[in-house]
């Protein structure tokens, strides 16, 4: 009988305390990941939207290309035209 | 009495575990609900990210291209300079449209960090020289350095009609002169009254 109620007191004041201090750390932590989650998730979405204009990047890459072109026919005209440096 | 004991710890039991079990369930039904919304977050984050891979997906091939294509741009430029201007007055014309950049010296030179730059005034001279030999009006063609004029006014100014397009010069014998002005000019516009009158005078402030 007086090990029962010993058992008892442990279960009430031993044992009660302890899963309910462990379920609350696993619950704080729990809910500390939520908003984290969220910014993540807004960041995301906000990197997501930065991306738009990476398409651009195809009208930049023919540009380029008209660039060098136009480059290269002038340079061509100027090598027809001036003199080499070794001709002087 | 011992019946009594009995009981009131078996009572004291039960209202122990009943209290263990609702700690149990509050705690992890909380718990439940705070891993759904983690749930739902994530999702969001995949998706996000999802976007993000896609789009980016093609910017590493496209910037390379167009380095590729840059990179071949200035080989050809630095090329060019070099072959026409001699890699010292190259530098030297770097040097001075940017300062410094003659330390870094071109891409495709190496030895061309190791020249001393002359100055751009040397440079410009050059290059005003080669326009002198295109045949246009440049006033150091007749002031020039070295021996008589390097301008060839015959040849010089023929090949450098060949340059332009076949209108001023051969096709139309007269094309519509450029407007006269002066005080010659066949046309006067008329004149303002104020011009050539006395300044007006503001009042005198006293203080």
């Amino acid at each position: 009988m007086t090990l029962w109620w010993i058992g008892n007191l442990v279960l009430l004041l031993v044992v009660l305390p302890v899963v309910v201090y462990l379920l609350r750390g696993v619950l704080e932590a729990t809910e500390s990941i939520v908003p984290t989650t969220q910014k993540i998730a807004s960041v995301a979405a906000a990197g997501s939207r930065d991306l738009d204009a990476a398409a651009l990047l195809l009208t930049t890459q023919e540009q380029a290309k008209q660039t060098i072109a136009a480059v290269a026919d002038y340079g061509g005209s100027l090598d027809v035209i001036l003199d080499d440096a070794d001709a002087e | 009495m011992v019946v009594f004991g009995v009981v009131a710890a078996g009572v004291v039991m039960v209202v122990a575990v009943v209290l263990i079990v609702l700690a149990l369930v509050y705690y992890l039904v909380s718990t439940i609900l705070a891993l759904r919304k983690i749930t739902a977050g994530l999702d969001e984050v995949i998706v996000g990210v999802g976007e993000i891979v896609e789009k980016s997906a093609p910017v590493n091939g496209v910037v390379n291209t167009i380095n590729s294509q840059l990179d071949a741009g200035v080989d050809a430029l630095e090329g060019l300079l070099v072959k026409k201007a001699g890699l010292r007055d190259a530098v030297g014309l770097i040097d001075g449209l940017y300062p410094g950049a003659a330390a870094a010296g071109l891409r495709n030179f190496p030895e061309s960090t190791e020249i001393d730059s002359p100055r751009i005034g040397e440079t410009y001279t050059r290059g005003t020289l080669q326009l002198a030999r295109l045949g246009r009006e440049a006033p150091i063609a007749a002031a020039s350095p070295g021996t008589g004029v390097l301008r060839n006014v015959e040849g010089g100014s023929l090949a450098a009609r060949g340059l332009y397009p076949d209108v001023r010069h051969e096709s139309p014998e007269n094309l519509p002169g450029s407007p006269a002005i002066g005080a010659d000019a066949p046309v006067q516009y008329e004149q303002r009254d104020d011009v050539g009158a006395p300044r007006k005078r503001l009042p005198v402030r006293r203080p």
